[in-house]
This record gives structure tokens, C-alpha cells and sequence, in this order.
């Protein structure tokens, strides 16, 4: 209320004021961000290839076709389905290992709790490129060091990126191994916001750890979660450098063949470029959806 | 007791294992690395590959590329977002709760999207393989805007009237009160933006089509993609990259851990 009266106050000179300090942002965003996404739509609508880029007479309009030819396209389901791979397993097992490393960190008996929050986290701030080369490496089936660990338990090699069926693990492993110490802080930061007592008012009640984990530490992480659920769609779902860099470029035999790194071959490397736009708004719609189904459900849990 | 000191340290050896094994192997002579089985610390250590990678592989220039882009980035960011997150903040305006909302909301849509049309609309503005188009998408931040506002709020805004009240110009103000006052806030942006800027890889790989312009990820993705069979020269490369990042986040990590996890605050 007091906001709207302060608002209501405004006078013509900070109006103009406010619009001279937002323009060169407003503007930059509009013309790099907004129009972009704009014309990738109506790029989706056109037969856009490597002679329109000679020549824009080149150009037709051909409606939803590529949308068409998109859905009907096996490679496009091959690229689906390892992305949602990545990111329902990814997602997951990423929240999963930084909510446990949380509980740890939260525990009193814990010591060195921020080298060990340092620690976890310097994985994130790393270049993913950088990474994906050390881990393509350590992947090697004869000199990798994993394997060489594994063998001590008695596990034969495996060859992690050579073979279709363990090249998403080894690409998601990766990304929990890079990505948990960020979830973990805001894990942390929410379970500090979580009132003692809370959990004193539960124990003379009688719940067990267990109890109180369900009832009281997860309800109450319920933003963190929505907060970490939505960036990690919207991140996971664009993944593209580990494939680019790990596999050659989605192998073996398009097993890590990403949405994003399908996109990327299409516009970048053989110029399909409406048909690649229509691949980004495919991936649009599926973000926004999953999007919104999360927040959905929070609201569902909200009333 | 020691359960709980046992997981926390096991997690740390798994988190820092493959950096570790990262600057070791580059350390190691030429060949080693492949060797059965697999060693971890370098027999003779060498600095002869990070020799190789200026002298051989000439990524001298990719560094320099990576710092242009990056710095060059985030000074942009800085100032853009500061001043429109101080407007957001501090100025009256009507739309001005629905324009941000609308900005905030636009946080969902995924960079990828605007990839193509940006690729050809640079395209025709010449600005393929320079660094100004490295540049320019990078600047339409809108995380940094959300940022700024939420510090910015905390400023009084007696103090802006009063400054009004004695003529100060709305430039003046911003500059010589508001500025030093986002301090804070600014070194928060500033780190936060020059390391995702380092990191980032797919847009470089787009825009910038000649190696002399390759930023550090760029360059050691191509390297990958020829083959280059050393592995102890790979890890130089990767240190290289990672490296400075890394002592970035552990000079200013407070300010990283701020921006990181302000982000993650809800209104």
C-alpha cells in the first residue's frame, strides 16, 4: 500500500529520470535477448539454409513444416529422450547428494563446516570444458583413474564413454559431481532458517528423526526446492559442452545426443537454421512447461 | 560423531580427487600419464608443458581472448545494471512493479533459444568473430538488475531527496551517492559475471569462427576435437582455464557465495 502511494507521488522529472537509467539496459535486453527470441519464432516458420545465407531472396515461408518433419524426426526423440535422462536422473541424484551433504554440514557434531562448504563447492565455479576434459580422461577405460578404483573392488573396466549404455551415466556423474556444492549452500542456508523449535516442540511430542525429516525439514525446504528445481531444468536441459566435448559430439551411437547439441548441428554446422529454430522452440515449450508444472505443485502444497 | 566427519571428508576427497589429479598429471613428463597403472603424482615433475601450450599451441592468445571477453563483459554489466536496478529500486514510475515482474519472469527462458536469430542478426552487423560479439549478448543480464534492485532498496531515500532538495542532477546523484554505496553489491555482480562469463562455452563457439579469437574453453574443446594425444599437455591446457576461476572464487568467495545465494532468495 505505502509503495503504491510513493508510486502515486512520482513527478514528471523522475519519471523521465527512471526512463534515462533503465534504457541503455532495457534496450540492450530488447534488442540482444527479446527480439532474438522473437524472430527465432518466425525463423522456425521458414525454410532458412546455407544458400539463404548467400541470398536472402532465398527465403520461403513454409508454416509449421519443419515443426512437422521435427516430430516425425527419430533423432529428435533419440536427443529427447537422453536429455530428459539427464535431467531426471541428473536432477534428482544432484539435489540428492547436495541435501545429504547439507544434513551433514547442519549437524553439530560436524567440524570445519566452511572448508568443507569451500570445498564442496570449488567443483561449480570450475570450467565445465575444462572438467569435461579431465573427466574424459579419467573415463578411459585403461589408464582412467576410476577404473583403476573400481578394480580394487574387484569391478571389471568399464568403457564409460565408448559404450551406449553407460555414456549418460558417466555424463550425469560428471554433472553431480560439478554441481552439488551449489544446491548444497542453499540447502544449508534454508536448514539455518528453520526454527530450533520447531524441532524441540517435536521431540516433546515424541517424533523420531525420521518423523521430523518428513514433517518439518522437508516442508520447511520447500522453496529452496522449487528454487533449485527450476534452475536446474532450465540449466540441465540446455546441457550440450559435456557431449561436445567427452563423446565427439553425442556418441556413441547418439547416446549423449542432447536437444541442444541437435540444435547446434543443425543451425551452426550443416545451416538448417529454420529447422533448427523450430528445435529451440520445441525446447522452449518443454522448459516452460516443466516449469510450471513445479510451480504448480508448490502452489498445490501452498493451499 | 565421527560418522558424520568421515562422510563430510570422504565428499571432500571425491569433490577436489579429479582437480587434484587435474594439476598432477600436468606436471608429469610426456607420456606418463598413460601409463599401467595409472599414476597420480608426477615422477619428475615438469613445467615443460605449460612451456608447450604458449609456445606449441599459442594459447597465450586464448587467455587474453578469455580476459577480454570476460572483463570486458562485466564492466558492461556493471554499469548497465546498476543503473537499472537502481531505477527499479529507487526511482517512481508507473508499470514500474509490472515491468520488473515481467523481467523476472523472462529469468525462465532458456539462453539457447535466442542462439540462432542472435548468430545471424550479428552476422549482419559484421560483428561475427569479434569480441564485440562475444560481448554484446552477455550484456542483456537481467539476474544482475534483480540484484542491484534488492540491494539498492536498502538505500534511505532521504538521502536522494536531499540532494535533490540542492540541485544535484539525477546523474549526479547516482554516480557520486548511489555508486559508492552498491559497492558491495557491484563486487557481488562483478565476480558472479566475469566467472560465468569465463566459463561460458556454447555462444564463443558460435560467434567466434577464427582461432585467433578462440576464448581458453573454445580453444581447448578444438584441441580436444583434433586429437591432440597428450594427456599431460590436455591437463596444462585445463589447469590453465581453470586456474584462474579458481583463485578468483577463493580471493572474493564471500562476495560469490552472496551473489550465489541471493539469487536463490524469494520476495
Amino acid at each position: 500500500m505505502a509503495a503504491e502511494a510513493r508510486l502515486a507521488r512520482s513527478t514528471p522529472h523522475e519519471i523521465r529520470a527512471a526512463w534515462m537509467f533503465l534504457a541503455p539496459g532495457l534496450l540492450t535486453i530488447g534488442v540482444f535477448f527479446v527480439l532474438p527470441i522473437a524472430a527465432g519464432f518466425l525463423l522456425s516458420l521458414t525454410d532458412f539454409d546455407i544458400y539463404s545465407l548467400g541470398n536472402l531472396e532465398n527465403v520461403r515461408v513454409v508454416g509449421l513444416r519443419n515443426y512437422a518433419r521435427l516430430l516425425a524426426d527419430p533423432l529428435l526423440w533419440k536427443a529427447m529422450r537422453n536429455t530428459a535422462f539427464f535431467l531426471f536422473v541428473g536432477g534428482p541424484l544432484t539435489l540428492g547428494v547436495a541435501l545429504a551433504a547439507a544434513l551433514l554440514l547442519h549437524t553439530r557434531v560436524a567440524r570445519l563446516k566452511g572448508v568443507f562448504r569451500t570445498i564442496f563447492f570449488t567443483p561449480y565455479v570450475t570450467t565445465l570444458v575444462a572438467v569435461a576434459v579431465v573427466f574424459r580422461y579419467l573415463y578411459h577405460p585403461r589408464f582412467g583413474l576410476i577404473d583403476h578404483v573400481l578394480g580394487w573392488f574387484g569391478i571389471p573396466p568399464i568403457d564409460w564413454l565408448g559404450d551406449p549404455r553407460w555414456a549418460m551415466p558417466a555424463i550425469v556423474l560428471l554433472a553431480v559431481w560439478k554441481n552439488f556444492g551449489y544446491a548444497t549452500i542453499l540447502f544449508v542456508a534454508g536448514l539455518q532458517a528453520i526454527p530450533e523449535s520447531l524441532y524441540e516442540a517435536a521431540r516433546i511430542d515424541g517424533a523420531g528423526p525420521v518423523q521430523m525429516f518428513r514433517k518439518i525439514t522437508v516442508p520447511m525446504l520447500a522453496p529452496t526446492f522449487l528454487f533449485l528445481g527450476v534452475m536446474t531444468t532450465i540449466g540441465y536441459f540446455q546441457f550440450f559442452a559435456e557431449p561436445y566435448v567427452m563423446t565427439g559430439g553425442g556418441g556413441p551411437l547418439n547416446a549423449t545426443l542432447s536437444v541442444g547439441l541437435l540444435m547446434y548441428k543443425n543451425g551452426f554446422r550443416w545451416w538448417n537454421m529454420g529447422y533448427a529454430a523450430a528445435i529451440a522452440f520445441v525446447l522452449f515449450v518443454v522448459v516452460l512447461g516443466l516449469t510450471a508444472i513445479q510451480f504448480r505443485i508448490q502452489k498445490r502444497r501452498d493451499a | 560423531m565421527v560418522v558424520v566427519n568421515a562422510a563430510l571428508l570422504f565428499g571432500a576427497v571425491l569433490a577436489l580427487t579429479p582437480l587434484a589429479w587435474m594439476i598432477c598429471a600436468s606436471l608429469m613428463q610426456p607420456g606418463e600419464a598413460s601409463e599401467f597403472p595409472p599414476p597420480f603424482f608426477p615422477s619428475s615433475p615438469t613445467l615443460a608443458n605449460y612451456r608447450d601450450l604458449f609456445t606449441r599451441l599459442s594459447l597465450g592468445r586464448a587467455l587474453a581472448s578469455s580476459l577480454i571477453v570476460s572483463g570486458a563483459t562485466t564492466l558492461g554489466v556493471l554499469f548497465l545494471n546498476s543503473m537499472a536496478g537502481y531505477a527499479f529500486a529507487k526511482l517512481r514510475f508507473p508499470g514500474r512493479n509490472r515491468l520488473f515482474g515481467l523481467l523476472v519472469a523472462a529469468l525462465v527462458i532458456p539462453a539457447q533459444v535466442s542462439m540462432l536469430p542472435l548468430f545471424l542478426m550479428l552476422r549482419s552487423l559484421k560483428l561475427v568473430n569479434t569480441y564485440a560479439g562475444a560481448v554484446l549478448p552477455g550484456l542483456a543480464g537481467i539476474i544482475g538488475i534483480f540484484l542491484i534492485r534488492q540491494f539498492a532498496q536498502s538505500i534511505p531515500d532521504d538521502l536522494i531527496d536531499a540532494a535533490r532538495l540542492e540541485g544535484a542532477s539525477e546523474f549526479r546523484i547516482y554516480r557520486t551517492i548511489v555508486l559508492p554505496l552498491l559497492r558491495p553489491v557491484l563486487a557481488t555482480l562483478g565476480i558472479v559475471t566475469f566467472l560465468a562469463t569465463w566459463n561460458d562455452f556454447v555462444w564463443p563457439l558460435v560467434i567466434l569462427t577464427d582461432e585467433s579469437r578462440y576464448t581458453l574453453p573454445v580453444a581447448l574443446a578444438t584441441l580436444v576435437g583434433e586429437h591432440v594425444p597428450d594427456t599431460e599437455l590436455m591437463m596444462a591446457g585445463a589447469v590453465l582455464t581453470v586456474l584462474p576461476v579458481l583463485l578468483l572464487f577463493l580471493a572474493l568467495q564471500r562476495q560469490y557465495v552472496e551473489g550465489i545465494t541471493l539469487g536463490g532468495v524469494k520476495e
